[in-house]
């Protein structure tokens, strides 16, 4: 371990969500940005490691039968569940966890002083991978319409946009600066996504300070340019995403939506997602069903259905497919705002690209997608992930939400992404892990002021890094599929049991179909084919490249011994046989012969949660 | 593994010398077995008001009883209409999506039956006890039990050509009544009183067996949905008729053509083989978790959703597979 493990504490357990199992015994370590937990008690040695900045709620339960309990809540929706054997290592515990989890300042960030074995220039290099003006020559701009200007390299324009950004040639800067001072927070319409084929653009911005009767003849101007960068196209979208309602009410205090009678040839549209305090409490629910032991399955689906859930999921993938239709079918322009222009309209616009353009999903493009609406366009990561201690208010689970969209679309198109389910899962627990630079703060101009491109690491050299097991195996090319059309009928959402029950292992089909694919072989060697096509087809800085091919472990799916281990079938109190023990996964005698071991079953999902954690050490990659 | 049907103890706690000598020739010397009822406490002491009923445990000392109730029926067959219903529904919001799925129940008779199925393996496999089943008729959710619970249990059973031995045992011969209970499906408005969705409810079952085993069954989705087709109306003889005794009435079997010959010709068989089987010599014990169980999709939207993606995404790992 890293030298620096600020204490430890012998005899603790770990107990899992069935009370029948035998808990875990073992010691735990608190280091300076982990604690791990040794399993001595099983044949093999297991470790289980949280990250402090992954860590969301401590708390001290009272005292049971077994000792001193200790719950902990993370991010990445790991619970776990020690138990301590005295009170006053409990509380040490209690209190240093606290103090661990919850930076103050941003320097107290892991990523200021992770510190890989990488050199400067590599370092460098890994910043540079992802090029957003590349993505916009990819589409074609600058064109005859649209420029990319740097209006807003002193932020003058907007405080949260990035220096460069895409607006219509015929946008004069009056025009510009203007807008901006009609739209909330400066965020005028700037350009999300190109279509080359129809000259249809996805624009994005945020609410306009119109209030009942304001007008703003720049806007109104700036709406136009749009327009009539389209000259195909006799009108165009304006889309709110929020309720209805919620927009009327933002006109009380000055703001609100755009009239159609003083924007010409608008048409206005609300597309209704819920806020963030809804999709919070949305999502504190749907943990709270997820963490029920031994649901019927009445009581798991009406708690589904209770959270709202997979409503608001489908609220944002029929905005982002309505997106998408708008400018493939309709060949008309589209103009997407929510309140600020940096949560809804994060989700609806990347969407909608992914949905539209194949290039988004592939590994680069996935990451360009990410780098461009979500980092480069202001989503606060820092509030809305709770990177520091602040206003519980601003956390959401925006970008989780993203992520779960985006997870539902390969559930429908198994063959259309570059990249799996585990590459979702570790962007997901890297945004809130505070590891890597390209997450932290708010916007671009806060991370040039952290200086985050000179003193910390990009997470995306260390994803390619990884393609090998981050990739599908069922991916068929760049070419396969061009526009995806979703189907999003209630039924086509599935409850994602790999992200919000991701650390429950029994949950889980029991052999990974997904390891014995990716070490197919001959799929490795096509693979291999395609990316050096891709790579000479876009002019992209490539990051490091894998310097050799990791060796698989053999698909070990049959004959594992840990599968041979019945769960809980009991509908009541267990029968108990002659000899006294209950018959049932618990009977002691059942445990003696088959002690549930969950690790060496090699690469199963639960597994990956290890890989990550260990990932976050200096370098070295330690399994059980 | 035993299966039956209920002993007709009767009002009057009627006993039977002869049953209770078969039942004690099993067990050896101080030796425990169970029962398992898939019938409630209530509904099994219910019975024997009409000459049914239960092993008085005074008879059967040996033999503890465990109740495991499992719906069965109209009631089944009522929970199976408004599951289809819920999905031919287009003008569904999500929650009232999820709302019928859970009022229709069928997911949570998956769960029982998954759950008892494992129950009656665990005696067999953990505790190395006997174990009887039985229902009321010993026709139904008996036959659903004690199939399942051999998929569980018998590496054998999930070959294709042993999961077609264990169709025609189980489910076949020990008298399902097809002919009565795969009538007209779910989309009929005649509401017979014999029609009901076990053999579905088993096929669902071994589905959801495939999903988290997805190596140990030697046979696919296709399978099962052939079957299912079968069971309602084929060009074969083996589903027809109620039991051995009509189908010997009916000279099924000089007048009729099996599926199973044709399903095993070379050029059939291929299409209804798991590509990923690898012999599993261990028991499968599924986890019945609500999140393990999911709505089988290949089934119920089968008509409703296009699955191209989803053929393509098979294809491709048939193809990876066999490359490999």
């Amino acid at each position: 371990f890293p030298p620096l493990a600020v204490f430890q504490v012998e005899n603790v357990k770990l107990l899992d969500r069935y009370a029948n199992r035998k808990a875990a015994n073992g010691t735990l370590y608190l280091t300076a940005t982990h604690l791990i937990y040794v399993d001595a008690s099983a044949e093999v040695r297991k470790e289980t490691w949280i990250l402090h900045h992954h860590i969301c709620s401590v708390e001290k339960l009272p005292l049971s039968t077994a000792g001193y309990p200790l719950l902990i809540h993370c991010k990445n929706f790991h619970v776990a569940h020690f138990v301590l054997g005295q009170e006053r290592e409990c509380h040490d515990v209690f209190t240093s966890l606290l103090k661990l989890s919850q930076p103050v300042k941003p320097e107290d960030l892991y990523a200021f002083s992770y510190n890989p074995k990488m050199s400067k220039e590599n370092r460098e290099i890994g910043w540079k991978i992802i090029d957003l003006k590349l993505d916009y020559q990819r589409m074609g701009i600058p064109n005859d319409y649209w420029e990319i200007t740097d209006l807003n390299k002193d932020y003058e324009v907007c405080s949260t946009y990035p220096p460069e950004i895409v607006v219509p040639r015929a946008a004069t800067k009056a025009v510009v600066m203007g807008s901006s001072k009609f739209r909330s927070r400066g965020r005028i319409p700037v350009l999300s996504y190109f279509s080359k084929e129809n000259n249809a653009a996805l624009c994005r911005c945020s609410q306009p300070l119109a209030g009942f009767s304001a007008r703003c003849p720049e806007d109104e101007r700036m709406l136009q340019a749009i327009r009539e960068a389209n000259p195909g196209s006799p009108f165009m979208y304006v889309v709110d995403t929020r309720p209805k309602l919620n927009a009327m009410a933002n006109r009380a205090a000055g703001k609100g939506y755009e009239n159609e009678d003083n924007y010409e040839n608008i048409r206005f549209k609300f597309i209704g997602i819920e806020n963030i305090h809804v999709m919070r409490n949305s999502l504190q629910k749907l943990l709270e069903v997820c963490e029920m032991k031994s649901p019927s399955m009445s009581d798991f689906l009406t708690g589904l259905e209770n959270s709202g859930w997979l409503r608001h999921i489908k609220a944002v993938m029929d905005a982002g497919l309505f997106l998408a239709k708008a400018v493939r079918e309709e060949k008309a322009s589209v103009l997407v705002h929510c309140s600020d222009g940096w949560d809804r309209t994060a989700q609806v616009c990347s969407l909608a690209g992914l949905l539209l353009d194949p290039f988004y999903r592939t590994f680069k493009g996935f990451m360009v997608l990410i780098e461009k609406e979500w980092i480069a366009m202001g989503h606060k990561f820092s509030h809305r992930c709770g990177h520091l201690d602040g206003d519980p208010k601003e956390v959401s689970p925006v970008f989780t939400q993203f992520v779960e969209c985006v997870w539902q679309l390969m559930q429908q198109f198994p063959c259309s992404f570059e990249f799996n389910e585990r590459f979702l899962l570790e962007i997901h627990d890297h945004v809130y892990s505070c590891q890597f630079g390209n997450f932290l703060g708010t916007c671009h101009k806060e991370r040039e002021d952290l200086k985050i491109f000179e003193k910390t690491h990009s997470l995306w050299p260390f994803l390619l890094e990884r393609k090998q097991e981050l990739r599908n195996p069922l991916y068929k090319g760049f070419t396969a599929y061009k526009e995806l059309q979703p189907n999003t009928l209630p039924f086509s959402f599935q409850f994602w049991c790999g992200m919000y029950n991701r650390f429950d292992k029994g949950m889980h089909p029991k052999q990974c179909v997904l390891d014995h694919l990716l070490s197919c072989r001959s799929q490795r060697v096509k693979l291999e084919e395609d990316a050096s096509e891709l790579e000479n087809k876009l002019p992209f800085l490539d990051g490091p490249l894998p310097s050799e091919l990791p060796s698989f472990p053999k698909a070990g799916h049959a004959a594992s011994k840990a599968l041979d281990t019945p769960e809980d079938y009991g509908g009541g109190a267990p029968p108990v046989l002659s000899n006294g023990t209950p018959l049932g996964a618990g009977g002691a005698a059942v445990d003696q012969e088959h002690q549930e071991n969950l690790c060496p079953h090699s690469q199963d999902l639960g597994d990956s949660m290890e890989l990550l954690e260990c990932a976050g050490k200096d370098g070295n990659a330690q399994h059980q | 593994m035993l299966r039956s049907s209920q002993p007709l103890t009767g009002p009057n706690r009627k006993r039977c010398r002869e049953d209770e000598a078969l039942l004690g020739t099993i067990l050896d010397e101080g030796e425990r077995g169970f029962i398992i009822d898939t019938r409630s406490a209530q509904a099994a002491k219910q019975a024997r008001m009409t000459g049914g009923g239960t092993e008085p445990k005074s008879s059967y000392s040996q033999w503890r009883r465990l109740h495991r109730p499992m719906e069965r029926g109209r009631p089944l067959q009522e929970s199976f209409i408004k599951l289809v219903e819920a999905c031919n529904d287009p003008s569904l919001s999500m929650d009232r999506w999820l709302g019928r799925l859970e009022s229709s129940r069928w997911l949570s008779h998956v769960k029982a039956a998954l759950s008892t199925a494992c129950l009656a393996a665990q005696c067999v496999d953990r505790e190395e006890s006997n174990v009887l089943v039985h229902g009321a008729e010993g026709t139904d959710t008996t036959l659903l039990v004690t199939a399942l619970a051999q998929v569980i249990l018998d590496p054998s059973c999930r070959t294709l050509a042993g999961f077609q031995g264990l169709l025609e045992r189980e489910w076949i011969e020990a008298g399902h009544p097809f002919h009565l209970r795969c009538a007209r499906s779910a989309s009929s408005h005649a509401r017979l009183k014999q029609e009901a969705p076990l053999f579905l409810l088993f096929l669902d079952c071994v589905w959801q067996l495939s999903r988290q085993f997805p190596f140990s069954l030697e046979f696919g989705e296709h399978l099962l949905l052939t079957l299912f087709d079968n069971a309602y109306a084929s060009a074969y003889g083996t589903f027809l008729c109620n039991s051995e005794k009509e189908r010997s009435l009916c000279k099924v079997k000089e007048s009729t053509h099996s599926l199973w010959a044709w399903l095993n010709q070379p050029e059939e068989k291929h299409k209804f083989l798991n590509p990923l089987y690898s012999h599993n010599a261990l028991v499968i014990w599924p986890s019945v978790e609500p999140q393990s169980i999911q709505l089988w999709q290949g089934l119920f939207l089968r008509w409703i959703r296009p699955s191209q993606h989803l053929d393509e995404a098979w294809e491709e790992i048939q193809r990876l597979v066999k490359e490999n």
